[in-house]
């Protein structure tokens, strides 16, 4: 790139500056990586949780009592699909048999054995179309009254926190973001800042001689893109072996509840790009610092 | 560089004062005008001002009242993205050289031109020449640590002139060179000012100025300044 080869009229390369920037600018995009991926997999989790739940509602049918209680919530369970059937906007309707259901149970419960004579909730498994807007409070009141021991839940319920939570950690993940470029603005300012005390007398002959603003404010910004620019890489390299390992751990924990755990390939594009936008970053913010300063000169 | 008729004032000031902060004024009412092609001592003793009238003159400071003219533009009215043009008109040889350490003499000298954005085979044609003008053609890459005084002082005065400048500013050029230089480079800035270059060559050196006596003076003392035209040609010295 032509901005590592642009001679300068400053000796920039000996400051203290340029010597700490670098580390510190990898250390932010190592940090931001870790971030930045956090909030792309959370958003995944949310969209997957999202589709998958937006088609389905789930009717629970409780256990007769009585002498003929496995016939009895059978007729329930036949009852309730008749029920959801004609509600508008259900694909299809069909109900988990018991085997189905202690599997279920399996993960929390443990062996099956124990719960093979237990009266167990049925399940009916409802696909709707998820286009359709069905009044699901008006359906569960219909079912509710229609079959005993009915119970419509649409999952959004417990999911919609589980939701908001995410949203919360994915906001905060952008937030850390946010505040990771401000820092390394901070930074790229105060480091600019000295590199002009430092450099007062040369920065003034320049002025003197008639050099615009931009001229020098330009070499400064040169010297932050290539400093930020190599310590982005830095901060790259260290985070995607950082990412990988993170990723082989949750591909460890995922299990029926977690989908998976993946970085979409728009999250490895916005990590990649990061050692450019801190490097972007830091070239603009030393320019405008030169800027700032040099506009209190004559 | 723009060619002016001789005589045309160059620069002018009119009731120009200076303090620094909240201080006491160090100039006072100064007003003078430089004719175009003129050249002029500016004399006084040490602390009468000498270098802060430069430093307003080459647009380093802005006077606190008073009218500064440069080139036909009065500077109180003029926007600070257009000072580094009038400022390349400028050529000015510091007190104290200002030579960047890190670069070498040629790259120093080709300072003015790189930052008006000069081709390189041009600065690589034109400022070995203007060194071995001023007797520097085998110190074309050496460091300013690695020169003598009198060596960095042409280097600053190759910096002033190379890009030919309408006004050229000397601030105690000859205050650190043996008297052979110090005549050497008032020649030099005789033969520029024969080019057309108005000179203003600030010194407290009083031999010197006999030594040109048939110069105009401009003479600040206290903060004010007078202007002495040349004396009679007996006082004159050899």
């Amino acid at each position: 790139m032509n901005l590592f080869r642009r001679r300068s009229d400053l000796p920039l390369a000996g400051d203290a500056t340029s010597r700490f920037l670098p580390w510190l600018v990898a250390l932010m995009v190592f940090l931001a990586a870790i971030a930045v991926a956090g909030a792309f997999v959370i958003n995944n989790v949310i969209d997957r949780w999202d589709h998958d739940v937006s088609g389905t509602l789930t009717v629970q049918i409780l256990p007769a009592g009585g002498a003929q209680a496995e016939a009895a919530t059978d007729d329930r369970v036949r009852l309730a699909i008749d029920v959801m059937r004609k509600v508008p906007g259900v694909q299809s309707v069909k109900a988990l048999d018991k085997k189905r259901t202690l599997a279920l149970l399996e993960p929390w419960l443990g062996g099956t054995d124990v719960l093979q004579d237990m009266p167990l909730p049925r399940l009916i498994d409802v696909a709707v179309d998820p286009a359709a807007r069905i009044d699901l409070a008006e359906v569960a009141e219909r079912l509710s009254q229609a079959v005993p021991g009915a119970s419509l839940d649409d999952h959004r319920v417990w999911l919609s926190r589980l939701i908001n939570l995410s949203r919360t950690i994915q906001w905060l993940a952008i937030l850390v973001v946010a505040l990771i470029g401000a820092v390394t603005a901070a930074t790229v300012v105060y480091g600019t800042r000295t590199g002009m005390a430092v450099h007062h007398g040369i920065v003034e002959v320049l002025h003197l001689i008639g050099a615009h603003d931009d001229y020098i404010a330009r070499q400064f910004a040169d010297r932050a893109f290539a400093m930020g620019f190599s310590g982005g890489l830095m901060g790259l390299g260290l985070a995607l072996p950082a990412l990988t390992l993170i990723g082989w751990a949750a591909r460890r924990l995922e299990g029926g509840f977690l989908p998976s755990l993946s970085l979409p390939l728009l999250g490895y594009v916005a990590i990649g790009l990061l050692p450019l936008l801190a490097a972007a970053l830091a070239m603009l913010t030393a320019r405008l610092t030169v800027h700032g300063t040099l506009s209190r000169m004559p | 560089m723009r060619q002016r008729p001789r005589g045309e004032n160059i620069i002018r000031f009119d009731n120009v004062g200076l303090r620094y902060g909240l201080g006491p004024e160090v100039l006072q009412d100064v007003s003078f005008a430089l004719p175009s092609g003129s050249f002029h001592f500016l004399t006084g003793p040490s602390g009468a001002g000498k270098s802060s009238l430069l430093r307003l003159m080459y647009l380093g400071l802005r006077p606190t009242r008073g009218r500064v003219i440069l080139f036909d533009r009065d500077i109180a009215n003029t926007k600070r993205y257009e000072l580094p043009a009038l400022r390349r008109r400028i050529g000015v040889v510091f007190q104290d050289f200002r030579l960047l350490d890190h670069l070498t003499a040629l790259d120093n000298v080709a300072l003015p031109l790189r930052v008006r954005g000069v081709k390189e085979s041009e600065i690589r044609k034109h400022v070995p020449e203007l060194l071995s003008w001023v007797g520097l053609a085998d110190q074309l890459g050496a460091k300013p640590s690695t020169l003598s005084g009198g060596q960095k002082q042409r280097v600053a005065i190759a910096r002033a002139v190379i890009g030919r400048p309408d006004l050229l500013l000397a601030d105690e050029p000859t205050g650190n060179v043996d008297d052979h230089i110090a005549m050497r480079l008032m020649y030099l800035f005789e033969e520029l000012n024969k080019l057309g270059t108005t000179i203003v060559v600030a010194t407290h050196n009083e031999l010197l100025v006999q030594r040109f006596a048939h110069l105009p003076r401009l003479h600040i003392e206290h903060g004010t300044i007078s202007k002495r035209v040349r004396p009679p040609p007996e006082e004159v010295v050899e």
